[in-house]
């Protein structure tokens, strides 16, 4: 085939599993078992168990054992970042994307074109995770969780600083935070450690075994102690991290009263904050801003750009302002990691 | 300004009343005259800026950020406030944030071309949850969970003394209230009240429950129509007249045919209603006298108002509220027998034997066009609000009709990004859906869910903030009445529609005709 016929939607498109690379013959974060997935990050819309072979970072892989024990895929293999393999006829390497612990992207070339497919990503820096790396591509594939223009993530030290001044106002308050728990809750205690804040932080038991995770591949996250096993007078006046499902329920109400916040992106809108109950809103994201995910287009320079779950029809009518190719990749089984089960 | 914006910021999410009773509080004491007072009028909803209005804000964000983007983030969230607040990208060397006083004396003294200009520079100047409090300070309508009662009760607090006495005094001031706040202070006189200004808040009823009727000692109460009309206070001094509506908002400059006959000095309650040569017209033709800008002489002579009186709360100076119903209706018989103001009336009391009797009697109800019947213990009082136990409204049966959703539309507040708002249709002959009417209310917060999923998974076109959806899922709809109408292609508008079920269970094909609807229009 000449090369000028072949087009990126030949080669890398959407089947009832999910997104499918033909020369390869594997799936990138399929939503039903594949035989060959390979997985960007380790939430839940991004890995399924049951596949026959996984590919992805040893950190991913990490996590998807831990989630899923034996049906975290029959044959597992580790590719490190910067790696390159041979699959079928296609080259493949995973690059950093910044979301959470062991995130990649995947960037795809067969026949001399580069399709980058990039999960989810943010731009901010993270003490827990290696940050975004931008590859020049001819197809660059981005979420738009926050693909419109009135979310612009302000800086995540202001944001904890925020919290632990609510903390000196408030002692006798315990101030529950509601977090993700992969990601978002580690991200949360090594930002506070970093702000200088040393007492122990209290964890949901939904928590531990990733808090455990994270600490045993070198992210330090100083002294937690479980929650539910704390006496109330105990948490009072301290910092309690739980699950966002969690944090409006029975299971707040027992400690002392509880101030609730939320660290998320979504916070940024009141109303959202307001639905769910929340006191004090956090914005600190681990998906891209509207800023961050404009200027991704401008750093990877592709001339087309295909856009995945979240608020994707502003992100393709500002990507054809700047005269790309721009359309939507429709793939079922995607949100924010709200709706994953903890 | 960053003290007001502090107070709203908190107030919009601290979901305790207490919380926000502290919070307002706290705000009297520490801002300066005249700020809080502007702000007190904000916060009870007194203020109004006639030179800016919400399309002015659209337009500068439109302006200044990609219109269509500008558009898709407010249809997302849902509160043109927030959203501008939040996509607004300051232009650099921005003035001093402005204070309130500051904004109120520009915006009032500004010719109207001027104001998009001010209100430019003053957003580049703020930070978003400024910006926000200013729109929200501007534009009206704060959203914060704060009631009108709940701002004066924390004023209250502050002022140490009964909210109560601030009611007595409040008509009759306006902001920024610095004889007030002086007054609550303690640096100044009680301000002397308005009598014609006074709205006094109403008694209200409590629907008549099924398994109350049993046991219900008829005995005790008086019984009158339920008048399909809308209920009103008449307040009459110092040769003004004022006419408001339940929730106390003035309509006066609407009705001045009923207000011209004005005799007396006086508080009266009774039901606005069109009648004409002694037959109450249906609750349609209210409807052409109400929310009209002007008043014609047509209008007037096609469409006569009139007041069916229920109750007598002051005779002059003399405060009736305290007497039992059974004085309170001698006194205001004989008043009305002494002054006989034209274009007012009594509402006749209904006499039934028992409960059967009176049950009848409601069954009749929908064929003469009332509401239903009103039972008032004959010894209670006149109180604001709802006492339990003291009035009764035992409404006729409402109407029901299965009916198509077709149309889905975002809410707002609360419900800011579900698709809450429903359109609903019935077939036609022609095998056609067609929209009957709309409806926000009568399902649960977990049903929300359901249905704001359901419209995303069957959404076959988007219009901005709605969505039309496959015919697929039927509501079984109750509404009071249903009328003609101009304005619907189904020629039919419903009253007080809201969900009574959602019937998951029943196809699309077997929900209602419109002719089954058409039946129901009464007169």
């Amino acid at each position: 085939m000449p090369r000028s016929e072949l087009l990126p939607e030949n080669w890398l498109y959407v089947t009832d599993q999910g997104l499918y690379c033909a020369p390869g013959d594997f799936h990138v974060d399929p939503h039903r078992a594949v035989p060959r997935a390979l997985v960007t990050h380790g939430h839940a819309d991004h890995a399924r168990p049951g596949h026959d072979k996984v590919l992805a970072t040893a950190e991913t892989l990490a996590i998807m054992r831990s989630r899923y024990k034996d049906k975290a895929g029959r044959e597992w293999q580790v590719l490190a970042y910067g790696e390159v393999i041979q699959i079928g006829e296609v080259r493949v390497r995973l690059v950093p994307a910044g979301h959470v612990l062991g995130s990649a992207q995947a960037v795809l070339e067969h026949r001399g074109q580069r399709i980058v497919v990039s999960g989810d990503y943010k731009r901010r820096e993270d003490p827990t995770c290696a940050p975004f790396e931008p590859v020049p591509c001819d197809v660059f594939i981005t979420e738009a969780t926050f693909g419109l223009p009135v979310f612009r993530h302000p800086d995540p030290d202001r944001e904890v600083a925020k919290l632990l001044n609510s903390l000196r106002l408030f002692p006798e308050r315990t101030h529950v935070v509601g977090v993700y728990a992969l990601g978002k809750a580690q991200r949360m205690i090594a930002l506070l450690r970093r702000a200088g804040y040393d007492a122990p932080i209290y964890i949901h038991g939904a928590l531990q075994q990733l808090c455990e995770l994270y600490r045993a591949h070198g992210v330090e996250l100083g002294e937690l102690r479980p929650a539910t096993a704390s006496q109330k007078e105990e948490m009072t006046g301290a910092l309690v991290l739980a699950p966002p499902s969690a944090i409006a329920d029975r299971w707040a109400r027992r400690l002392s009263e509880p101030v609730i916040a939320m660290a998320s992106g979504w916070m940024q809108v009141r109303q959202r904050a307001r639905q769910r109950g929340v006191e004090m809103p956090l914005v600190i994201s681990d998906h891209a801003d509207w800023d961050e995910l404009t200027r991704s287009f401008a750093d990877v320079g592709a001339p087309e750009i295909w856009v995945t779950h979240g608020n994707e029809e502003a992100l393709i009518h500002y990507a054809q302002q700047q005269g790309l190719r721009a359309r939507a990749l429709s793939l079922i089984g995607r949100g924010d990691e709200e709706q994953e089960a903890v | 300004m960053e003290r007001f914006a502090f107070l709203l910021d908190r107030l919009s999410l601290t979901p305790g009343r207490n919380d926000k009773l502290r919070l307002m509080a706290d705000y009297f004491a520490h801002a300066p005259d005249p700020d809080r007072g502007w702000a007190l009028g904000a916060l009870t909803g007194t203020l109004d800026f006639r030179s800016a209005k919400p399309a002015q804000v659209r337009t500068l964000a439109e302006e200044r950020h990609d219109p269509v983007l500008f558009r898709w983030s407010h249809d997302y969230v849902g509160d043109l406030a927030e959203t501008v607040s939040l996509i607004w990208q300051a232009r650099a060397g921005a003035n001093r944030p402005p204070e309130l006083n500051e904004i109120v004396e520009r915006l009032q003294d500004a010719p109207r071309a001027q104001v998009p200009g001010l209100l430019e520079g003053w957003l580049d100047a703020l930070d978003t949850t400024g910006r926000w409090a200013l729109l929200k300070f501007i534009t009206g309508g704060l959203r914060v969970g704060v009631s009108e009662r709940l701002a004066k009760t924390a004023l209250a607090e502050f002022g140490n003394c009964a909210v109560g006495e601030i009611e007595e005094v409040w008509h009759g001031l306006a902001p920024p209230y610095e004889t007030l706040f002086a007054w609550l202070e303690g640096q100044g006189a009680r301000p002397e009240p308005d009598r014609s200004a006074a709205f006094r808040p109403l008694m209200l009823a409590h629907p008549l429950e099924e398994r109350e009727v049993e046991s219900l000692q008829l005995e005790s109460f008086a019984v009158e129509w339920k008048w399909d009309g809308i209920r009103v206070q008449l307040v009459a001094y110092d040769g003004k007249a004022r006419l408001f509506s339940r929730t106390g908002e003035e309509i006066s400059h609407s009705f001045p045919d009923v207000l011209e006959g004005v005799n007396f000095e006086g508080v009266l309650d009774g039901e606005l209603l069109v009648v004409r040569d002694g037959e109450v017209a249906p609750f349609n033709d209210l409807q052409q006298r109400l929310n009209r800008k002007s008043v014609t002489a047509a209008g007037l002579r096609k469409h006569p108002a009139h007041i069916r009186l229920y109750d007598l709360l002051f005779e002059g100076d003399e405060d009736l509220r305290d007497l039992s119903f059974t004085e309170r209706r001698r006194r205001l018989e004989d008043w009305y027998a002494h002054h006989r103001p034209p274009r007012m009336d009594l509402s006749p009391l209904v006499v039934a034997d028992g409960m059967d009797s009176l049950a009848r009697l409601r069954a009749e109800a929908r064929q003469q066009s009332l509401e239903g019947l009103m039972l008032k213990r004959r010894d209670s009082s006149y109180v604001a609000g709802r006492p339990r136990g003291l009035w009764y409204k035992w409404k006729r049966d409402p109407l029901s009709l299965d009916a198509v959703l077709m149309y889905a539309q975002r809410g707002h507040g609360k419900r800011s990004s579900f698709y809450s708002d429903y359109t609903f249709g019935a077939w036609t002959e022609a095998g056609e859906l067609v929209p009957v009417g709309k409806a926000y209310s009568g399902y649960t917060d977990e049903e929300l869910k359901k249905l704001d999923k359901w419209v995303r998974d069957n959404t076959v076109e988007r219009f901005g903030p709605v969505r039309a959806v496959a015919p697929g899922l039927v509501f079984e709809v109750v509404f009071d009445a249903v009328q003609p109408s101009t304005r619907h292609k189904s020629g039919l508008a419903m009253r007080f529609p809201r969900i009574s079920r959602i019937r998951w269970d029943k196809p699309a094909e077997e929900a209602d005709r419109l002719e089954t609807l058409q039946k129901l229009v009464e007169g």
